[in-house]
C-alpha cells in the first residue's frame, strides 16, 4: 500500500490524474447534497460529448479558444508574467479579424490569411502595451491587464457600432465568405457542427510553444528572463525586451482565439455587454496544464469537455451546469496543492511511519 | 581562578534533518561571564546547536540546563523568558520600520487598555538601554537608513530589551570593518563586565584568539574538542576545525607582470537614490597580477563591478580594455571584449537555479555559432561543452541535466568559475568568490584564481574578507566612498593600516564610545 | 455645473465605491500579512449571494427593516468561509497564492449560482428583496452645500465603510496587532524569532479579508440590486485589487483609489445629462476610469513597494 502511495504521490504525471479524480469527486458530493444523481450526471456529460458527431464536433470547437488562451497565459507565465489580460487580447484579435473580414474584399487565398494575421497582430499589440508599461515604467502588469480588458471591451464595441454595424442589428456585418475559416466539408461530416481551421492552428500553437521556448535561442532567453531576471541581466539578456516580446506573443495567441471565433464560428462580431470569459478560462487551463505545452493541451481538452458537457448534464440529469465551475476549481486546487493530496493519502494509509534518518 | 557558575549546559544534543545529522551527541557548557567561541566550518553544526538553544529547532535527543535547571525550550519565546537572546548573522530586521519598532516588536509597551502602542515609552526605554550599554543608536532612524554596524547594535539591543543574560552572536563580524570589529569586541567585554555570558559562533581564528575565553570546536556535527583559548593557537585550531593540516599561507610564486590590460580612469557612476557611488575611481590592472579591492561593503564595490560589466551606466570617465574604451557598451559586447565576472551573489546573478547545469554553462554564450545554428540551439554541442567543463573543474553533480539548485554551494561556485574561465577572458573579476563556502572549496577556488594569474591573465578580486585579500593579492587598492584612497603591497602592510584606510582615518558616525582598535 | 450636480456626482461616487472600499480594505489586510488575495472577486460574490438569500428569507420571515443587516452579516459569514479555503490552502499547505485565489473565484462563482438554482427553483436570480438599505441623512451635516448631499446622505453601509477605513488605519499603524501584522508581511522570519505567531496571524488577516470582502459584496446586493445573479459582481473584485495596489497597500490610499474609480463611474451617469456628451461616443465614457488609472499609474505612481514578503509561503522552522 505504501508503495502504491509513493507511486501515486510522485510529482510526475500522476498528481494531475489524482487531482482530476478528486475534483470529480467533489462535484459528485455537491450533487448528492443537492439531491442529484452524480452517476447519471457524469454519464449524461460523457454522452453529450461523445454521443453523436454534432456534439463531438462542437466540443472540439469549444476546446479551441481556451486552448489558445491557455497557451497564451502559460507562455506569459513561463516568462515570469501574469497575463490576466488574455480576455482583452482575445477581443482585440477578434476585432482586427472582423475589420478585415468585413471591410476588405480579396480573393480567398489572400483574404482569410490577411484577416488572421491582422487579428493576431492586433492581439499581440494589445498585449505589448502591458508589456511595455511593465518594462519601461515598472507598472504592475496585473493592474494594467485588468484595465486593458475593460478598455478593449468598450473599444471593440465602439468600432463595431461605428464602422461595421449592420443596420437594425446589434452586430457587425457578416464577414465575407472569402474570409471564412470554416471547413465546410468537415462541418457537413460532423452533422453541421461548426468546424474550422482554428482547431488545427491551435494544435500548431502547442507545437510552436514547445519548439519556440525550448529549441530556439529566443525562447531560451525568455525562459531565463522568466526564471531569474537578475541572472538574465548578468548574462547580457535584455529583460525589458524579453518582457515586451513575451507579451506580444502571448497577446497574439490570445488574439488568435478571438480571430477564429469570428472567422470560423460566428462569422460576425456582436456588441457585447460583458466579457466572454475565454480569457479567464485560459488562466485556469494554463494552471491545469502546469504551464507546459502538453499539459495545456490536456487541460484545454478537460476544460472543453467539462464545459460543453455541462449543458448535457443539465438536460439529462437536471443538474445546474454551474457545478462544472466547482469541479474545475477543485481540480485546479488539487493540482496546485499537491501537498493536500499527499496529506490525505498519508491519513488514509493509516499509521504514521517513523521518520527514518537516512 | 574560582570555578564560575555554569549558566548553560547542553548534554548529548542530537538534531537530525532529512539526510543529515546536524548535531551528533553534542556536549556544550557555558560559564557565567565568559565569552565562549563555537568554531567550525560552514555546515559543521554550530549554528544548528545554537538554534536549538534558542528554541528555533527541537532536538531529537539530549537535555538542556539553564542555571542548573533542566528546561525544554520549545520556541524563541521560551528562550527569551529564560534570558537567552540571539544576535543573528543575517539580521532579522524589518527595513521600513524604525529602530525602536524593531526592538519592541513582539513585546510592545501598551496604553489605552492594551490596544495602542505606547510609542513614547518605547523610545525612552530604547534610549536608556542604548546609553547603559554604550551602544549609541538613533531610536527614530529607519533601518534602511542606518549603517550595518548600527543595525547590528539594534540586534543586540533587541536581546537586551528582553532582559537577556545569555547572548548568542552568530558570525557577527562578517559584515564589519576592522574598526567596527574592534568596537564590537569592546561592547562584548562591556556586556560580560555587566554580568552577561556570551556564545560567539565564528570561523575566524583571529577573533577567537583576541576575545574568547574558551573555544569548542565542531566538525561534521560532532564536538572535536573544548579548551581554554589561552593554551592554543590559530594553527592548532584550524587543524581541529578541518581535520587535517591546513596551510594557512597560500603558496604563491612572485608575480610576472605584463602590460596594463584594464585601465579605469576617473570613473563617476551614479548609485541608487541618485547619489554618486563612484566619485572618480582610478586604477590600473596588469596582465599576470591579482589586484585586490579592499573595502567595507557599500563603498562602491557593487557599482564598480556593475560599471565594469556594463550593467550600470557611467556618468563620466573611461574603462579601457586592451586600450579600447568600453564605456557605454552593452553587457554582451563587454563580455566579448574580454571581461568575465564571477558574481557576488551566485544564486541571484550567477545561475538560473531551475535550469539544468548544462544550460547554465552556456548562459552567456548560447547565442554563439557553435551552440546556435540559425536561431535553433544545438543541444548536442551544448551538452558536450558542459560535460567537458564539469570534468575539468571537478563540479560534483549527478549529471549535467541536474538542476543547478541541487548542487552544493561550492559546486555551484565551481560551475560558475568553470564557465567564466572557459571564456578565456582578459580580465577576470571575482566578487566575494568564496563567500559561504567550506575550506576545501575555498582552497580550490583560490588555487584556480592564482592559476589564472600565473597563466598571464588579469584578476580583479573584490572581497570583504581581509584575509582573502591579503593572501591572494599581488597589490591591494583600498576603496572608500567611491574612490581608490590608497594602494599597497600585502607584504608591506597589515590589517590595522588597511582598516584605517578603509575608513579614511575618520571615526565612522555612530561608533560606540571611544576605544582602541584591537 | 451647479452645486447640486457636483453633490449628486459625489453621492453617486460614494455609492459605487463603497463595495470597492470594503473589499480593498480586506485585500490590504491579507496582503500586508504577506498573502496575495486575487480571490476578492469570489469573496464578494459569496458575500452578495449570502446577503441576497438571507435578506430575502428574513424579509419573508417578517424581520422588515432588519433584513438588510441580516444580509450583511450573512455576507460576512460566507466571505469568511471561502476565505478559509484560501487560508488553509496557502498558509498550511503552502499552495501558490495566486492559483488559490483564482480557484476561489471559480468555486465561489460556481457554487453560488448552483445554490441559487437549487433554492429558487431553477431561476438564475434570487427573488427580489424589497427591504434593502435606504439612504440616511445625517441631520445638520447634510445641509452643507455640495458636501452635504455628497457625503452625508448615504447608505448606512457607506458610513460603515468610511468608519472602517479610519479604524483599520488606526489598527494598522498604531496598535501592536498592526505592527506585528506589517512585520509578518515584510520579514516573517524576524517576527518569528521574537515570538510572533506568523501562521496564526496570517490566518487572522485572510479571514478578516473574507469578512470585509463579503460585506463589500453584500453591500452591492443590499443597496443597488436587491438580488443576486451572475451579473451582480462582475469585475469589482479585480478593481478592488487594483485599488489596493494603486493605494500602495494603505487604507487611506486604497480609499482614495476606490473613490477615484467610483467617481469615474459616476461621471458616466452624469455626463449623459450634458449636451456635449452626445458628441463623445458612450463607449469612450465607459472606458474613462480604466484609461485614467493606467495614465495615473504610468505618470505619477511609478514603482509601488509591495510588502516585502508578499506571495512567499512561510516555512515554520526555516531560519
Amino acid at each position: 500500500m505504501s508503495k502504491l502511495i509513493k507511486v501515486v504521490t510522485k510529482d510526475s504525471a500522476l498528481v494531475p490524474f489524482v487531482a482530476i479524480l478528486l475534483g470529480l469527486l467533489v462535484g459528485a458530493i455537491i450533487m448528492l447534497i443537492g439531491g442529484y444523481d452524480p452517476i447519471l450526471a457524469y454519464r449524461s456529460l460523457l454522452e453529450t460529448v461523445f454521443g453523436n458527431r454534432y456534439d463531438f464536433g462542437e466540443t472540439l470547437t469549444a476546446i479551441t479558444p481556451v486552448l489558445f488562451t491557455g497557451l497564451a497565459v502559460a507562455f506569459a507565465f513561463r516568462t515570469g508574467l501574469f497575463n490576466i489580460g488574455a480576455e482583452g487580447q482575445y477581443i482585440m484579435g477578434m476585432t482586427g479579424a472582423t475589420v478585415i473580414g468585413v471591410t476588405v474584399h480579396l480573393p480567398w487565398y489572400l483574404h482569410a490569411p490577411l484577416a488572421v494575421i491582422v487579428g493576431a497582430l492586433v492581439g499581440g499589440l494589445w498585449g505589448m502595451i502591458a508589456g511595455y508599461l511593465k518594462a519601461a515604467r515598472g507598472v504592475n502588469e496585473v493592474i494594467t491587464t485588468i484595465m486593458l480588458n475593460w478598455i478593449a471591451l468598450h473599444l471593440a464595441n465602439y468600432i463595431v457600432r461605428r464602422f461595421l454595424l449592420e443596420p437594425g442589428k446589434g452586430r457587425s456585418y457578416m464577414v465575407d465568405d472569402t474570409a471564412s475559416a470554416t471547413i465546410d466539408w468537415l462541418s457537413r461530416f460532423m452533422d453541421d457542427a461548426r468546424m474550422h481551421w482554428g482547431t488545427a492552428f491551435a494544435l500548431l500553437g502547442v507545437i510552436f510553444f514547445y519548439y519556440f521556448l525550448w529549441r530556439t535561442k529566443q525562447g531560451f532567453e525568455l525562459r531565463v528572463v522568466g526564471s531569474n531576471p537578475d541572472a538574465a541581466n548578468y548574462a547580457g539578456i535584455s529583460v525589458n525586451k524579453g518582457v515586451v516580446k513575451a507579451m506580444f506573443i502571448s497577446g497574439a495567441l490570445a488574439g488568435l482565439a478571438g480571430v477564429f471565433q469570428v472567422l470560423g464560428v460566428f462569422h460576425n462580431q456582436v456588441i457585447s455587454a460583458g466579457h466572454t470569459g475565454h480569457g479567464f478560462d485560459g488562466i485556469a487551463v494554463a494552471l491545469l496544464g502546469g504551464n507546459n505545452p502538453l499539459g495545456v493541451l490536456l487541460g484545454a481538452i478537460l476544460f472543453g469537455v467539462l464545459s460543453y458537457g455541462a449543458a448535457g448534464m443539465s438536460f439529462g440529469a437536471d443538474v445546474p451546469p454551474e457545478i462544472i465551475r466547482i469541479v474545475i476549481g477543485s481540480v485546479i486546487f488539487f493540482v496546485a496543492a499537491p501537498g493536500i493530496i499527499r496529506w490525505l493519502l498519508k491519513r488514509i494509509s493509516g499509521k504514521k511511519r517513523k521518520e527514518e534518518a537516512i | 581562578m574560582e570555578q564560575a557558575k555554569t549558566v548553560v549546559e547542553m548534554r548529548n544534543i542530537t538534531k537530525r534533518f532529512p539526510g543529515i545529522v546536524a548535531n551528533d551527541s553534542v556536549n556544550f557548557k557555558l560559564r557565567k561571564g565568559e565569552i565562549h567561541a563555537l568554531l567550525g566550518e560552514n555546515g559543521a553544526g554550530k549554528s544548528t546547536l545554537m538554534n536549538v538553544l534558542f528554541g528555533l529547532y527541537q532536538p531529537e535527543e539530549g537535555e538542556i540546563f539553564v542555571n542548573g535547571q533542566q528546561v525544554v525550550i520549545d520556541g524563541p519565546n521560551k528562550a527569551i523568558k529564560l534570558g537567552i537572546g540571539m544576535v543573528h548573522q543575517h539580521f532579522k530586521l524589518v527595513h521600513p520600520f524604525t529602530v525602536t519598532e524593531n526592538i519592541i516588536l513582539g513585546s510592545e509597551p501598551r496604553k489605552w487598555m492594551g490596544l495602542a502602542v505606547d510609542k513614547k515609552q518605547a523610545y525612552e526605554k530604547v534610549n536608556q538601554l542604548s546609553k547603559q550599554y554604550g551602544l549609541n543608536v538613533d531610536p527614530y532612524a529607519k533601518i534602511d537608513e542606518i549603517s550595518v554596524g548600527m543595525q547590528q547594535r539594534v540586534e543586540i539591543l533587541k536581546t537586551l530589551y528582553r532582559g537577556a543574560d545569555i547572548l548568542i552572536f552568530d558570525e557577527p563580524t562578517a559584515v564589519l570593518t576592522p574598526q567596527e570589529i574592534g568596537e564590537l569586541l569592546v561592547i562584548m567585554r562591556n556586556l560580560v563586565g555587566q554580568g552577561k555570558s556570551i556564545v560567539l559562533i565564528t570561523h575566524k581564528l583571529k577573533e577567537i584568539m583576541a576575545i574568547a575565553d574558551s573555544v569548542t570546536i565542531v566538525r561534521r556535527g560532532k564536538v572535536i574538542d573544548s579548551l581554554p583559548v589561552a593554551g592554543t593557537n590559530p594553527n592548532q585550531l584550524a587543524e581541529k576545525m578541518v581535520g587535517r593540516e591546513v596551510s594557512l599561507k597560500l603558496d604563491k610564486k612572485v608575480a610576472v607582470l605584463g602590460e596594463p590590460i584594464l585601465e579605469v580612469d576617473n570613473l563617476v557612476v551614479k548609485g541608487r537614490q541618485g547619489l554618486n557611488a563612484l566619485n572618480g575611481t582610478s586604477f590600473v590592472l596588469r596582465r599576470g597580477e591579482i589586484l585586490g579591492i579592499a573595502g567595507v561593503e557599500g563603498n562602491g564595490q557593487s557599482e564598480l563591478i556593475e560599471a565594469l560589466t556594463g550593467l550600470r551606466p557611467v556618468s563620466s570617465g573611461s574603462i579601457k580594455v586592451a586600450g579600447a574604451d568600453v564605456v557605454g557598451e552593452k553587457p554582451r559586447a563587454i563580455s566579448e571584449a574580454g571581461i568575465s565576472l564571477i558574481p557576488e551573489d551566485r544564486h541571484k546573478h550567477g545561475l538560473v537555479l531551475d535550469f539544468p547545469v548544462r544550460d547554465n554553462m552556456v548562459l552567456e554564450t548560447y547565442y554563439q555559432p557553435q551552440f546556435n545554428k540559425r536561431g535553433f540551439l544545438d543541444y548536442e554541442a551544448i551538452g558536450k561543452h558542459a560535460e567537458r567543463l564539469v570534468k575539468d573543474f571537478d563540479v560534483r553533480t549527478p549529471s549535467i541535466m541536474t538542476d543547478a539548485r541541487a548542487l552544493s554551494g561550492g559546486n555551484q561556485q565551481k560551475a560558475i568559475i568553470a564557465r567564466e574561465v572557459d571564456k578565456n577572458p582578459e580580465v577576470l573579476i571575482a566578487a566575494q568568490p568564496t563567500r559561504g563556502l567550506d575550506v576545501g572549496a575555498i582552497e580550490f577556488i583560490h588555487k584556480r584564481l592564482v592559476e589564472q594569474r600565473n597563466m598571464g591573465k588579469a584578476v580583479l578580486l573584490v572581497s570583504y574578507e581581509l584575509d582573502e585579500i591579503m593572501q591572494l593579492s599581488d597589490r591591494i587598492a583600498v576603496i572608500y566612498e567611491g574612490r581608490i584612497v590608497g594602494e599597497v603591497k600585502p607584504s608591506e602592510t597589515n590589517d590595522q593600516e588597511l582598516g584605517l584606510m578603509m575608513t579614511d582615518y575618520k571615526q565612522k558616525q555612530g561608533g560606540a564610545g571611544n576605544e582602541q582598535a584591537d | 455645473m451647479d452645486a447640486a450636480t457636483i453633490g449628486h456626482m459625489l453621492n453617486t461616487a460614494f455609492v459605487f465605491s463603497t463595495a470597492l472600499i470594503l473589499a480593498a480594505l480586506g485585500g490590504i489586510l491579507s496582503e500586508r500579512s504577506g498573502v496575495v488575495n486575487i480571490g476578492l472577486e469570489g469573496l464578494m460574490t459569496a458575500g452578495a449571494f449570502a446577503a441576497a438569500v438571507a435578506a430575502y428569507k428574513a424579509q419573508e420571515a417578517g424581520y422588515g427593516g432588519a433584513s438588510p443587516w441580516i444580509g450583511v452579516i450573512a455576507g460576512a459569514i460566507f466571505g469568511v468561509l471561502f476565505a478559509l479555503i484560501h487560508a488553509v490552502a496557502t498558509i498550511t499547505f503552502r499552495a501558490d497564492q495566486v492559483v488559490s485565489g483564482i480557484v476561489i473565484n471559480f468555486i465561489a462563482g460556481g457554487s453560488t449560482l448552483y445554490l441559487v438554482k437549487l433554492m429558487f427553483e431553477g431561476a438564475g436570480e434570487t427573488s427580489l428583496v424589497n427591504e434593502v438599505f435606504h439612504k440616511v441623512k445625517i441631520p445638520l451635516l447634510s445641509d452643507i452645500p455640495i458636501l452635504g448631499d455628497g457625503l452625508f446622505n448615504a447608505y448606512p453601509t457607506t458610513y460603515l465603510a468610511l468608519i472602517l477605513v479610519g479604524v483599520i488605519y488606526y489598527v494598522l499603524y498604531r496598535t501592536r496587532f498592526g505592527l506585528r501584522l506589517r512585520s509578518i508581511g515584510e520579514h516573517p522570519s524576524a517576527a518569528d524569532t521574537v515570538g510572533i505567531k506568523v501562521l496564526r496571524m496570517r490566518y487572522t488577516a485572510v479571514l478578516l479579508s473574507g469578512v470585509l470582502a463579503g460585506i463589500g459584496g453584500a453591500t452591492i446586493a443590499m443597496t443597488t440590486t436587491g438580488s443576486f445573479s451572475h451579473n451582480t459582481i462582475s469585475g469589482q473584485g479585480f478593481i478592488a485589487l487594483a485599488a489596493v495596489i494603486f493605494g500602495k497597500w494603505n487604507p487611506l490610499g486604497a480609499m482614495g483609489a476606490a473613490l477615484f474609480f467610483g467617481f469615474a463611474q459616476s461621471i458616466n451617469n452624469v455626463l449623459q445629462l450634458f449636451d456635449f456628451s452626445s458628441h463623445i461616443p458612450s463607449e469612450f465614457i465607459y472606458m474613462l476610469p480604466y484609461v485614467l488609472t493606467i495614465l495615473v499609474l504610468v505618470g505619477a505612481v511609478g514603482r509601488s513597494r509591495a510588502p516585502g514578503a508578499l506571495g512567499e509561503p512561510y516555512y515554520q522552522g526555516k531560519r
